[in-house]
């Protein structure tokens, strides 16, 4: 997953399928291959578990965020600042995560953007968990997946199957989802890019292209 | 799911074919969710121009006998205040659901349980009281959705579910119990149209004679001692043996689990009672613990609210002490542990 990277990566989805977290996990992942790597969190709906709310630790570790300017404040006003336009510069080595809100609503923040990201190398991920309950069926998935590229203005170019039932996911969960993300990438055109998996589980599974998480984005009670 | 889809897609499976709402941040989930699926399943969704007028339709359907439901966040719900009382004094059942954020005011959009007083005290002008559900977890949103409903037919009063942002936005998977559609009980009052079958009911909340409004007011408030007897639910933890008793309700409460077993694994005996339902306030659940314990803390997301019933349970028996934070700011497991070895005087 990470070697195989383009220089900007865009994660979208429905909402709670586990975008923030798997967009925190590659940011991590390639900072610690030593890549310079900033974090976008362009997620202007939901003011609750988001990117930003990892900007300390992930400042910490050298990695860039840039999130909207009222990210974490009681202001819910989704203003994005100019600041990220400073990413769309081919030379600059630099490799960019967009972590984008949920749904085509959250897709729209993104359609302002989808001229400057054209213009070069990307991919634009879908992330599914078939345990969510508007996305429970392929075809319902891939209604999201239509309506975010539509609103995006931008393709999806790889699913990221990401089926998990939170702290009580057993391996049996993650396998059992395993056809659903074929499903949804075949009926969408595009190839499965990962099965994210909690590193734990992940150890003992031979599937192809599971590419292990950490989770971040916990309750307070879990931390 | 998502808390707030949960509370929904609960309020479907319980029979629910009407919402009225208007948008408000942390539980437009709620609404969002409901758009999606009422056209799906011959609902209605209505997004209203505002919350006094969300809350009117509510009165309104209610009225039709029908399952319906609302929801907002905490200046939200002051707003729907007028409308609730409406509600209460026509002897309605319905749906209430707070997803509450930080006030006074517009305040924030962090979690907060700054509405207890409001929600078991004042949730509008009048003498009365509606049924007040606290849950704790995702599932048992979904559970309390179920019950709020029956519990509101079977006494018809308006019924709320309190919850907080975290609740509201957080995610655990969930379990539906399948009910049947008919399980409702019926409803000769509602104003469904009499087609000369029988006389006109009538939906109403003014009295032109004091005397028949004091007489009515007195029936609902035996009605109360009822559901004060009957209804009252309480999770109780390590109470048995407990030296300290933290009370807490909500998400709260599962960071006060957490720090309760920090302490008992430092050797502190302490314990939690944790109230399900805010009104009726589970008082003997306390009263009870009150003999064995040496004291108590109430821990919540306010300054010092749900305190007051604890206090009253207590009777003056045992010290009540009070922890919480507010303005959207979530205590931790490690503050609240903190707090419990300030009073216990440290490791035993």
């Amino acid at each position: 997953m990470i070697d195989s990277m383009k220089r900007i990566t865009i994660v979208t989805g429905h909402y709670g399928s586990g975008k923030t977290n798997f967009a925190v996990n590659l940011a991590v992942d390639l900072c610690r291959k030593g890549k310079s790597v900033v974090l976008v969190d362009l997620d202007i709906v939901n003011p609750y578990f988001r990117s930003a709310d990892f900007k300390e630790q992930l400042t910490e570790m050298g990695i860039e965020m840039i999130c909207p300017v009222y990210a974490n404040t009681n202001l819910d006003i989704p203003a994005l600042g100019a600041d990220i336009y400073s990413v769309f510069n081919k030379d600059d080595g630099r490799y960019i995560i967009f972590d984008v809100g949920g749904d085509d609503a959250g897709a729209a923040a993104l359609g302002r953007y989808s001229h400057l990201i054209q213009q070069e190398e990307f991919d634009m991920l879908y992330v599914v968990n078939c345990y969510r309950y508007l996305t429970r069926h392929p075809q319902e998935a891939l209604e999201i997946l239509r309506e975010i590229e539509t609103t995006a203005r931008i393709p999806v170019t790889g699913i990221v199957n990401n089926s998990n039932l939170g702290s009580q996911t057993t391996i049996q969960d993650i396998t059992n989802a395993m056809e659903y993300g074929a499903e949804v990438a075949a009926l969408a055109g595009v190839p499965i890019t990962a099965n994210a998996v909690r590193r734990d589980l992940a150890a003992s599974l031979t599937e192809k292209l599971v590419y292990p998480v950490d989770i971040y984005v916990l309750p307070p009670w879990e931390k | 799911m998502k808390g707030n889809e949960a509370l929904a897609e609960a309020a479907i499976k319980s029979g629910c074919r009407h919402f009225f709402g208007y948008p408000i941040t942390p539980q437009t989930e709620v609404a969002a969710y409901m758009a999606k699926r009422m056209p799906k399943i011959g609902g209605t969704y209505l997004q209203a121009e505002s919350e006094v007028a969300a809350i009117n339709m509510v009165l309104g359907a209610a009225s039709a006998g029908v399952r319906v439901m609302t929801s907002s966040s905490s200046p939200g719900i002051s707003l729907k205040t007028e409308g609730i009382s409406y509600i209460a004094g026509s002897d309605l059942p319905c749906l209430i659901i707070n997803v509450q954020r930080g006030g006074p005011g517009l305040g924030g959009i962090q979690p907060s349980q700054a509405d207890y007083w409001q929600a078991t005290r004042a949730t509008g002008h009048g003498d009365f009281h509606i049924l007040v559900f606290a849950p704790a977890t995702i599932q048992e949103m979904v559970d309390l959705v179920y019950t709020a409903y029956d519990k509101a037919d079977e006494y018809r009063m308006p019924s709320m579910i309190l919850a907080d942002g975290m609740l509201g936005q957080m995610m655990e998977p969930v379990e539906f119990p399948e009910k049947e559609a008919d399980h409702q009980i019926e409803k000769p009052w509602a104003t469904t149209g009499h087609q000369n079958k029988r006389p006109h009911n009538i939906t109403n909340s003014l009295y032109l004679d004091p005397n028949e409004l004091e007489q009515k007011v007195v029936e609902r408030f035996k009605r109360y001692e009822i559901i004060k007897e009957k209804e009252p639910m309480a999770e109780e933890y390590l109470v048995e043996d407990a030296e300290i008793v933290l009370v807490s309700f909500g998400a709260t409460a599962r960071i006060v689990k957490s720090a309760v077993n920090s302490a008992r694994a430092m050797g502190i005996k302490a314990g939690m009672i944790r109230p399900i339902t805010l009104w009726p306030f589970p008082e003997k659940v306390i009263r009870k613990a009150a003999k064995t314990a040496d004291c108590f803390l109430s821990v919540e997301m306010n300054m010092g609210q749900m305190v007051d019933d604890v206090r009253l349970a207590v009777n003056g028996e045992k010290p009540v002490f009070f922890f919480g934070r507010t303005g959207g700011i979530i205590p931790s497991p490690a503050e609240v542990l903190g707090e419990i070895q300030k009073i216990m005087g440290g490791a035993k």
